[in-house]
């Protein structure tokens, strides 16, 4: 059987959701959000939740999420998107809520956003990719950053004298009672994305059941920050991140 | 057993040429380009092995820009 | 009945959608009026007492990227911390209603009345180049007429609204008339009169986006000449003041909120003594009445500015006579004093009419 052939309407078992705009994405060639992004659309579009979906996208370098992420969407200030995703959410209760944020942005000047959003209970779904640096400003420390890991502003490595410890907000949040599911997930190979689609899909599905705050964390890769290759970083992330942010539900009820 | 042959269409301007799908095709039926490129300047990512491909979705799924195409057809 | 809680109440009458705020003196009741009245039971309004002043500014960002009448109340301190999502609001044309019940300042201050946040809240206040419509109540059935007005002038000009009162205005008591219960917006009506509104593309129509940023510098131009031009057309439309006997003044105060209370007394002594004097009483502090100021100017014999600060709103004043020679002196007391009338005629007698 020749490739033509095989290459028929009939036959097409993956592609671009249409919901993910046609426009190149401004990410960096292998970046951990273009394939978030993607993963979301893909849920949204299976749950048929276009017309009832609103985003709430941070600062940070998935700050323009809106141009390519074809639902109602609402820009944030930085680290206020859980502020403003509570507001809709309780506002338009039948919507399907939810915020998109990085680790500066939820975990440094969002955390209290973030913190009692998700004591609240309120009925959203926070998404949060953790890449351990601030990829948007050039690359600097992350509250997330491991320890002796290179930054622009820890061009050392982290040190806990300097710079304290990194932060596990998720597994902080996991402690508090409005939170109904907190898992960790990443990106990197089918099997991962496969299952942080599933997360993303079950945390979406407890926002609409009104279960409390949903926290979907992926650990992703900033390899133009990390200063890899996309491949090298992925191997980098599996060896090195994992062992401080293990994959994995840390919350499911 | 029923067996599958698969094809892949990659969108070559929307690719970025990270290689992603190249080192996760369990089949090593893709490639980057190595002198071809994109109007973006990106080594984009094509079948060099097309015969191996067994349309598993693997480079699709972990394509960050969702630049791939997956087609799949039974073998008789 | 309160100034804060006939604010409160007017609210709800409104068809306000939602009330966000943190507890902060001396504009508490807002919040703990809503909360007794419970209205999510009548109206379905949502309250909720927000983790900070910085949250619930950005609540109300949140609410009113979906077309609904939202507001917070706060007080200097907490007004300060407000400042980035006001200039959020501005900048993504969202109508919204903030409320300031003034306190001295600066820093943690005072908890007595003051109006020294007449800067901060007409001149910009946060970053970048933008206007709130600020109305100045100086009775309590103003505090609750002017979050109607309020509402209705965001919604017009879709840009934030501002009502600058102060400790005296919240905590007085007083007859009022309040509205009667309007019914809150159903999500059709949200649809077709505010098309640009976050509720979810309903029949696949085109994807809604509220934002701020553009780093096309050439766009984002545009967009300030685009608010530019909104600001002149308020400037425009909208410029309120109450003149009182000012046709044939021979000495003018002017003087906002409780201040202009002060005022009335400070007149009725000038006039007892068989002075003409009269009373301009800004209720819009932006856009400013300059043209009302500037008239009175040109045929008055002295301005008495009378503010609770050290002297902020006499700026607004000097430009309004810019054209002639009338002298404009200020009477100002600071730290959350509230001056007496005698004390205001003394300064008006010492500086203007007998000088």
């Amino acid at each position: 059987m020749e490739v033509n052939d095989i290459i028929k309407p009939e036959n097409l078992v993956y592609h671009k959701p249409a919901l993910l705009k046609d426009c190149t994405m401004h990410y960096c060639p292998g970046c951990s959000h273009s394939t978030v992004h993607k993963i979301v659309c893909e849920v949204i579009e299976e749950m048929g939740a276009t017309e009832y979906a609103i985003g709430v996208a941070p600062v940070g370098c998935a700050v323009f999420a809106y141009n390519y992420i074809d639902v109602d969407m609402s820009e944030a200030a930085h680290g206020r998107a859980p502020a403003v995703a509570t507001a809709i959410k309780r506002l338009q209760p039948d919507k399907l809520v939810f915020t998109y944020q990085g680790d500066g942005d939820l975990a440094a000047i969002g955390t209290c956003e973030t913190i009692h959003a998700a004591n609240r209970g309120e009925n959203i779904t926070i998404i949060f990719i953790n890449n351990a640096i601030y990829g948007m400003t050039g690359g600097q420390m992350a509250p997330t950053t491991l320890l002796g890991q290179k930054t622009a502003t820890t061009p050392y490595g982290r040190r806990v004298d300097l710079n304290g410890y990194p932060l596990a907000i998720s597994n902080l949040l996991a402690q508090l009672d409005g939170t109904c599911f907190v898992t960790r997930q990443s990106v990197h190979s089918p099997a991962a994305v496969r299952k942080a689609k599933a997360a993303i899909r079950k945390a979406f599905e407890n926002s609409m059941a009104r279960k409390g705050t949903s926290v979907v964390e992926i650990i992703g890769t900033c390899n133009s920050g990390w200063k890899l290759s996309p491949v090298d970083a992925n191997n980098w992330m599996e060896e090195h991140m994992f062992e401080k942010y293990p994959i994995g539900d840390l919350k499911n009820v | 057993m029923a067996k599958f042959k698969g094809a892949v269409v990659i969108d070559e301007e929307r690719c970025k040429g990270c290689n992603i799908c190249v080192a996760t095709c369990p089949f090593k039926v893709l490639a980057l380009q190595k002198k071809e490129v994109n109007n973006k300047g990106y080594h984009y990512a094509y079948m060099e092995n097309p015969d191996a491909c067994t349309g598993c979705t693997s480079c699709g799924t972990v394509c960050p820009d969702a630049c791939i195409e997956v087609y799949r057809a039974k073998i008789d | 009945m309160k100034g804060n809680e006939a604010l409160a109440i007017s609210a709800i009458r409104y068809g306000c959608d939602g009330y966000f705020g943190y507890p902060i003196t001396p504009q508490s009741e807002v919040l703990e009026t809503l909360e007794a009245e419970m209205p999510w039971e009548t109206t379905g309004m949502v309250v909720l007492q927000a983790e900070s002043e910085l949250a619930s500014i950005n609540m109300v960002f949140g609410g009113a990227a979906c077309g609904k009448a939202v507001f917070t109340s706060s007080s200097s301190p907490g007004l300060s911390l407000m400042q980035e999502g006001i200039s959020y609001l501005a900048a993504a044309e969202l109508p919204a209603l903030v409320v300031n019940v003034m306190r001295g300042g600066p820093g943690l201050g005072t908890i007595h009345p003051s109006q020294s946040d007449y800067f901060q809240a007409t001149k910009g206040g946060g970053h970048g180049d933008y206007h709130c419509i600020v109305l100045a109540p100086s009775s309590v059935q103003e505090m609750a007429d002017f979050v109607w007005l309020g509402w209705d002038l965001a919604f017009k000009y879709r840009t934030p609204a501002m009502i600058l009162s102060d400790g005296v205005i919240g905590q007085m008591m007083e007859k009022v008339v309040l509205p009667d219960q309007r019914p809150r917006r159903t999500e059709e009506e949200i649809r077709q009169q505010c098309p640009w509104a976050l509720n979810g593309r309903k029949g696949l129509r085109k994807q809604n986006i509220v934002r701020s940023l553009e780093l096309d510098s050439a766009k984002m131009e545009l967009n300030n000449i685009r608010f530019q031009e909104t600001y002149r057309t308020i400037e425009a439309n909208e410029v309120r003041i109450e003149m009182i006997d000012t046709d044939d003044c021979d000495f003018l105060l002017v003087a906002f909120g409780s201040m202009a209370r002060v005022c009335e007394k400070v007149k009725e002594l000038a006039t007892d003594d068989g002075y003409k004097v009269g009373l301009a009483r800004p209720i819009t502090l932006w856009p400013f009445p300059y043209e009302q100021i500037g008239a009175v100017a040109k045929h008055c014999k002295g301005i008495m500015v009378a503010e609770l600060n050290a002297g902020q709103m006499i700026e607004d004043v000097r430009l309004a006579a810019k054209s002639t020679e009338c002298p404009i002196v200020h009477y100002g007391r600071m730290g959350g004093i509230v001056p007496n009338p005698e004390e205001v005629y003394e300064a008006l007698k010492a500086q203007i009419i007998n000088k």
